[in-house]
Parts: structure tokens; C-alpha cells; sequence
């Protein structure tokens, strides 16, 4: 088992080190990462929109069931939103999320293009394909994933106000006071330190799953599963460390 | 000029190649055949890099290709064209862009450029017209020929074909034959072909290298086809009895 993690880890890092190194052309590479942009970006918005929408829901409504008949004042539950949304729930449920759709994409195409000869036929050429499949892919997640994830945060907050002022918990008023106190620019920073990391180990990883695909069809939808389990289990392991580590 | 030099390759415990040694001339249509398992595919992964072997060196000219850091085979392998058993077209790309891909990526030449060269190579392999098709969109020949397209579009010094006659009917086999073996004679090139067509064996063989059980069993030419002995090559070419009939009846033995 150990050694098994091992060999894993030791081949993570040599495909990440062949990843990392000058492309060929920056022309082709500018262009594969704004192809990856637009597909992680472009094609995760609704998603992330409508889960955004009933985290910051969920959230205002168990949290006003919660302070009801309190002394806690109402407008808290506007704070309280705004904060487990900026902290945790936008950065962590949204690259959860997102290690299911765009991990297991990425998973299914490299390991697709390893199966169909693809990736011999670059390598062949003399691209450099852990570079030029790997790299644009880590790039652009890196940049759109964390604008997905403030956006996120934005609907959830908006989904907050809607559960709780239109069902009539509590006033538009005191929501918003409740969204304006306390605020910790700090958390925002945390924020994107966990949407960087998270988008980092969905590509990373999803990609490495893919790259190594051997057999058919069949091995190919376990590396695709493996690709999403393996990202969820280490971005929760890597919020918990983030999360040690910048309330240290 | 190729030349592979006492080649071991062993996956586990099972030793594919026996300490193979054969040559691949410049100019000429270098054939490998065998029987399946023979270690054919073996042999041309190791000679592009695909496969490291465990023994023994690949040499391209006077350099060890085997021994090169990959850097240092990237720039060799720009120098080799290849077509696969199954084409490997991208298949989300036009024929156009299937065929522009290598020079998008290795070259500085302008959009005109870069056409006139695909159309070109497109007219080479006669498929003049079909920019846009999508893989898909084309026969199983057709892929073959865009294949064709794509690894000579660099002008490569070394052309190394996969079984480039599998699942195609007798004639579109002897189009892409004599497509290899006429492109091969043009641009000087060494071209490698892995096959189990015999027709391709009697076609275009220049040189020709019969692998047993991972060893070089007999190598010739077609015109040494006919007259030699050796068991084991009459028993991989003449395998069915129609070609024994032909062939006692055009040399009598």
C-alpha cells in the first residue's frame, strides 16, 4: 500500500517535472489555455451559479431556524452566511464540484488520446505532450477556477438574502447589516489561497490519471472515477491544512 | 541509415527481443514481417523512442538515439514522420488542421504558408479538397493517406509505417504501397515499415528483415524472395496454398 503511494507520488512528480519546462511554441500553448478557459470557465457557470445559489439558501435558512427564539440577533445570520460562504463553503463545495465535472473531463480526454495512440503521435513529432496537455490545463484552471469560486461566493450570498427576505426569516435590512459587519478582508484572502490550491490538485491529479491510462474502455472510466475520488479526498485534506495554517 | 545493435527488450520476465541486430538503408522501403508476437511492433517502438530498450543501442547515423535525454530525442524525432496502425488522426480537428498541427507547433512559417504546404501534402497523398472532413468523416484508406500527409509534412529524414495496409482492401494496400515507397524514393528518406502484407513484401521490399521469436531469422530483398531457403521464411510467405502453387509454378520449387 505504501509503496503503492510511493510509486504514485514519484510518477505525480516526474510527469509534473516533464509539465514544467519551456514549451515549444508559446503561441500553440496561449491558445490551448484559452480553449481551457473558456471549457472550465465558460462551461462550469451554470453549475457553479446554481449550487452557489442553494449554498448561501440552505445555509440562511438552517441558520435562522437555529437563532430563532434566541438572543442572537437576526441580522447575525447575514454575517454568517457571508463568512462560512467566503471561508469554506464557496472554495471547497465549488472545486468538489468542479473535480467532478472538469477533473473527470480531463481525466477522460487525455486518457482518451493515450488510448487512440494520440499522445504517441505528439510525442513522435517531438512535442513535449506532459507540457503541452498538462500545463495549459493547470494554467487556466488556476486562473478561472478562483473567479468561479468569488462568483460563487457572490450568488451565495445572494441566495441567502433570497431564502431568508423573500420567505420573510428576516428584513432585507438586517440581512444586509449582517453581510456589512465584521468583515475580515482576510477571509477573502483565504478564499482564494484555497481556490488556487484546490484548482491546482483537480487538474494535476485528474491529469496525471489520465496520462497513465492503460487497457480499454473500461480502465479508462475507472481512471476517470479514480481522477475525481482522489481530488476530492485531497482537497479536503488540503482545506484542513490551509485551514491550520492561516489561523496559525 | 538505422541501425539496431544487439536490441534486448524484456516486459517482466518475458523476453521479447533476443539481441536482435538489423540495418535500415536511406532510400529504400526497409520492411519488418514476422508472425505475430515476433516482437515487429517491439522493434519500431524502440526505434522511435516510444519503448527504451534493455539492451543494445538504436543508432541513427553515428548518434545512440537510445542513450539521448529526451530533450535531446525531441530533436531527432522532429526529424521522423510516422503513420499508426489506426492513423491516430486528432479527431476533433479537420483533415487541415490534423496535417498543419506539426508545423503550427516546430515552425515560424505565415498562415499562406503553412496552407500551401498542407495542400500540397494533401495533393501528395491525392486527397486534394478535403481540408475541412473531419477524420470521421473519411474511409479507413483516406485516414491512412491524411496520416501519410501529416508525417511527411515536416519533410522528415526517417518515415516509420505500422501496419499501414491493416483493414484495407487489396487495392487501396497497393495505393498506400506505392505512396510510401514512391514518397521514400522522392525525398531520399529511410522509411520502416511494420507488415504483414505480402503483397507489400513482393511490392516494395528493399530490404526486408524476417523476425522469429525475437531474432532476425533472415533479411533480403524481394527479388531474394523467390530463391531462398530458409524454412522460415517460406513458411511465413507462402504460408497459404494458393501462394505455394504460385510459386512453384514461377520457379518451380
Amino acid at each position: 500500500m505504501n509503496l503503492n503511494f510511493l510509486y504514485h507520488f514519484g510518477r505525480y512528480l516526474i510527469l509534473l517535472r516533464s509539465a514544467l519546462t519551456r514549451p515549444e511554441k508559446f503561441s500553440m500553448y496561449w491558445k490551448e489555455t484559452m480553449r481551457q478557459m473558456n471549457d472550465i470557465g465558460i462551461g462550469s457557470l451554470v453549475i457553479v451559479g446554481l449550487i452557489a445559489v442553494f449554498i448561501g439558501a440552505v445555509t440562511a435558512t438552517q441558520f435562522a431556524y437555529q437563532l430563532q427564539d434566541s438572543f442572537v440577533p437576526a441580522y447575525y445570520i447575514g454575517y454568517i452566511v457571508r463568512d462560512s460562504t467566503i471561508i469554506e463553503l464557496a472554495p471547497t463545495i465549488t472545486c468538489l464540484v468542479l473535480a467532478g465535472k472538469v477533473g473527470s473531463n480531463i481525466a477522460a480526454e487525455i486518457g482518451g488520446m493515450r488510448q487512440k495512440e494520440h499522445i504517441d503521435a505528439m510525442e513522435i513529432m517531438g512535442v513535449n505532450t506532459a507540457s503541452y496537455l498538462i500545463l495549459p490545463k493547470v494554467i487556466a484552471a488556476m486562473v478561472v477556477i478562483p473567479m468561479l469560486v468569488c462568483l460563487a461566493a457572490a450568488i451565495s450570498i445572494w441566495g441567502g438574502y433570497t431564502a431568508s427576505v423573500a420567505t420573510g426569516l428576516i428584513t432585507d435590512v438586517e440581512y444586509i447589516q449582517g453581510v456589512r459587519s465584521f468583515f475580515e478582508p482576510y477571509y477573502v484572502f483565504m478564499m482564494f489561497v484555497k481556490a488556487l490550491v484546490f484548482a491546482y490538485i483537480l487538474t494535476s491529479v485528474s491529469a496525471y490519471q489520465g496520462y497513465h491510462v492503460k487497457g480499454g474502455s473500461i480502465e479508462l472510466g475507472q481512471a476517470s472515477t479514480q481522477a475525481v475520488v482522489y481530488s476530492d479526498i485531497l482537497i479536503l485534506l488540503s482545506d484542513y491544512v490551509i485551514a491550520i495554517i492561516l489561523t496559525m | 541509415m538505422i541501425r539496431a545493435v544487439n536490441i534486448k527488450k524484456s516486459f517482466g520476465g518475458t523476453e521479447v527481443l533476443k539481441g536482435l541486430t538489423t540495418t535500415f538503408e536511406k532510400g529504400k522501403t526497409n520492411l519488418i514481417i514476422g508472425r505475430s508476437g515476433a516482437g515487429k511492433t517491439v522493434l519500431l517502438k524502440l526505434c522511435v523512442g516510444l519503448l527504451a530498450p534493455t539492451s543494445g543501442e538504436i543508432m541513427y547515423g553515428d548518434t545512440n538515439f537510445s542513450q539521448l535525454s529526451k530533450r535531446d530525442m525531441r530533436a531527432i524525432r522532429m526529424e521522423i514522420g510516422m503513420l499508426f496502425q489506426g492513423s491516430a488522426l486528432f479527431d476533433s480537428m479537420t483533415v487541415e488542421e490534423n496535417i498543419r498541427f506539426p508545423l503550427d507547433m516546430f515552425t515560424n512559417k505565415t498562415k499562406k504558408e503553412k496552407l500551401d504546404r498542407v495542400n500540397y501534402c494533401l495533393e501528395r497523398v491525392q486527397l486534394e479538397g478535403n481540408n475541412s472532413k473531419f477524420p470521421g468523416e473519411v474511409s479507413g484508406g483516406m485516414q491512412k493517406r491524411v496520416g501519410i500527409a501529416r508525417s511527411i509534412v515536416l519533410e522528415p529524414k526517417y518515415l516509420f509505417c505500422d501496419e499501414p495496409n491493416s483493414g484495407l482492401d487489396p487495392k487501396t494496400s497497393l495505393l498506400i504501397d506505392e505512396l510510401i515507397h514512391d514518397i521514400t524514393i522522392e525525398q531520399n528518406i529511410t522509411t520502416v515499415i511494420n507488415t504483414h502484407d505480402m503483397n507489400s513484401v513482393m511490392e516494395i521490399g528493399d530490404n526486408i528483415a524476417l523476425l522469429h521469436q525475437g531474432r532476425l531469422a533472415w533479411q533480403g530483398n524481394k527479388d531474394m524472395v523467390m530463391d531462398s531457403d530458409n524454412e522460415l521464411l517460406e513458411e511465413f510467405i507462402f504460408a497459404s496454398p494458393f501462394l505455394q502453387r504460385l510459386r512453384k509454378a514461377a520457379v518451380g520449387k
